[in-house]
């Protein structure tokens, strides 16, 4: 297999004594989808701000494409094709979609036009052409989600990080953005996303990395994870696998 | 070209006015107004369109204005040159101010106030120093020569801060089309998201900060030059960063002509004030204030936004109108 686009080897933080994410390590392959799942405080948020350059880690090392990036600062991460997108959407009210994007576009291209031209590309790719010149606070939770995205790809990233895209949204809504998850893989694009969606995760990420408490409890296949002991229990609560297990024997 | 359109004909209209009118009263008026403009354009590069708002342009206008008077009347350095040194000695101030305030991250209210207080201790250290002339301020020597930047007539007075403020507009012009421009405006609507994007944001509002002292230097080193006097409480009193902010606030903030229109309407409703009041002192600020209330309260995109509305709305009801016909016929 070709060298990892992305390694975390034992990243730590700390906020004060809480121990947030506790040693984590995890490759991310070219080219794949790779999910982060877990319960609520796991601390997927705080790694993916740790990988983005908002967070400087306590201790341990990220790489990206085999050199250094540790507590490098988000616009640096950026320029070097790492883009991600917010889990509370954060975007530039006062401007159009189209707009939006545009501001995206120019980290690649100086010229308005061509950031323009790219940026309502990239706005169509994701179904936002028909509404590219509202305001983006005119938006829909939907609609804000696909902006994020659309952002985000306009920056021509290598690896996207997606905190909760489908968080919010409803089954119909869901079931568009996943192929369009899935074609950016297809691209070339490679993805790790935070996700509590299960149905989207599994039939989405090729590998899945399940954190609790801070720490990396299991990873693997879709399949491997579903049926995982630790992973249900972390999320259900101990001793609920053998309740399971015992409910099935029954 | 077709951007820079709308500069040319407002800059020519303006530029005619002294053909028309002769009275240095309204001239003197109109000097004023343009500098407070020009003021008030580079707080707007700042403020309006990269959403740091400064308390404290007056550093960059006193210093535009002492460094002016300072290099002539000690140093005999020739009008122009010391203008552009003035020009330059702002934008150095910019450069300071901004590296220590940025560096450290302040945003908001701890941006206003850090440089509210540089303008203060610089206020203070005016007063004092003598190369500044301390409590007693410099004079520049009259000498009505274009050499030395002076003139008889208020009218060539009023053409050199039109033509200052002319290249503000088009300055003003040339970010909004740009990328740093976009970037800018990027970071006013949201810096996380700026910096997820790629925006070295430190950087940009420094050059940012950089290019509105620069501005509103220049609008201290022509004072300067109109009124051949400086003290420390006019160079770096707050009344000068109070109306620099006002202008674009009323007139419409983050737009092109905002300042412009602010500045007119801040000092006529200034010179009205004292004129009922009978020059009954900082009651112009309490005018000041309740406009400011006012347009906040009703109309919070200011005078150009307010403009550009109504002009909206015209052209919505036209095309409502044309519909309407259509289906008649």
């Amino acid at each position: 297999m070709a060298e990892p686009l992305l390694v975390v080897r034992n990243v730590s933080r700390y906020f004060g004594g809480l121990c947030a994410v506790n040693q984590v390590s995890l490759t991310v392959p070219e080219g794949c989808i790779t999910a982060l799942i877990g319960p609520n405080g796991a601390g997927k948020t705080t790694l993916f701000a740790m990988i983005s350059g908002f967070l400087k880690p306590s201790g341990g090392i990220i790489q990206f494409r085999g050199e250094d990036v540790t507590g490098e600062p988000p616009y640096r991460l950026a320029r070097r094709g790492i883009a991600r997108t917010f889990q509370i959407v954060q975007p530039f009210a006062g401007l159009s979609v189209s707009d939006n994007i545009r501001i995206g576009a120019h980290l690649r291209h100086r010229s308005r036009d061509e950031a323009e031209k790219l940026a309502n590309e990239v706005g169509r790719e994701v179904n936002l052409g028909a509404i590219l010149d509202r305001p983006a606070d005119t938006l829909t939770i939907a609609g804000r989600k696909r902006l994020e995205l659309a952002r985000a790809l306009a920056t021509r990233p290598k690896l996207l990080l997606l905190d909760e895209v489908l968080a919010g949204l409803n089954p119909s809504e869901i079931r568009e953005i996943v192929p369009l998850i899935r074609g950016l893989r297809d691209r070339g694009i490679t993805v790790v996303m935070i996700e509590h969606v299960m149905q989207a995760v599994m039939s989405l990420a090729d590998r899945i990395f399940v954190l609790a408490e801070g720490r990396i409890i299991a990873e693997g296949k879709p399949s491997q994870i579903a049926t995982d002991l630790t992973v249900i229990e972390a999320y259900l609560g101990r001793g609920a696998a053998a309740r399971l297990g015992a409910g099935h024997a029954r | 070209m077709k951007v820079f359109a709308p500069i040319v004909v407002v800059v020519i209209l303006l530029a005619a006015i002294p053909v028309v009118v002769h009275s240095n009263v309204v001239l003197n008026f109109l000097v004023v107004a343009l500098m407070v403009a020009l003021a008030g354009q580079g707080w707007n590069i700042l403020g309006g369109y990269g959403g740091q708002y400064s308390f404290g342009h007056a550093a960059f206008f006193g210093t535009g204005a002492y460094v002016t008077a300072v290099l002539q009347a000690r140093y005999g350095i020739n009008a122009w040159t010391a203008f552009m040194l003035g020009i330059l000695g702002g934008a150095v101030v910019g450069a300071v101010i901004g590296t220590l305030s940025f560096r450290s991250g302040l945003r908001g209210s701890y941006f206003a106030l850090v440089t509210l207080a540089f303008a203060e201790v610089l206020r203070i250290v005016a007063s004092v120093a003598p190369i500044t002339g301390a409590g007693v301020g410099t004079l520049v020597r009259l000498d009505l020569r274009l050499a030395a930047l002076q003139f008889e007539s208020r009218a060539a007075f009023y053409w050199v801060i039109l033509t200052l403020v002319a290249v503000a507009l088009i300055v003003t012009r040339i970010v909004e089309r740009s990328r740093f421009g976009a970037w800018l405006i990027a970071i006013r609507e949201n810096e996380d998201a700026a910096m997820a994007l790629g925006v070295d944001t430190t950087a940009i509002k420094l050059g940012a900060m950089v290019m509105s002292a620069a501005i509103t230097a220049a609008a201290g080193c022509f004072y300067t030059q109109y009124f051949l006097f400086v003290d420390s409480g006019i160079a770096y009193g707050t009344w000068i960063s109070i109306e620099a902010l006002l202008t674009p606030i009323i007139g419409g903030i983050g737009t092109l002509f905002g300042p412009l229109l602010g500045a007119l309407a801040v000092r006529t409703l200034g010179e009205l004030a004292q004129s009922i009041t009978g020059d009954a002192p900082g009651l112009d600020l309490v005018v000041f204030g309740c406009v400011l209330v006012l347009v906040v309260w009703f109309l919070p995109r200011g005078l150009a936004g307010a403009v550009a509305g109504i002009a909206q709305r015209l052209r919505q009801t036209e095309r409502v109108s044309t519909a309407r016909e259509a289906g008649h016929g």
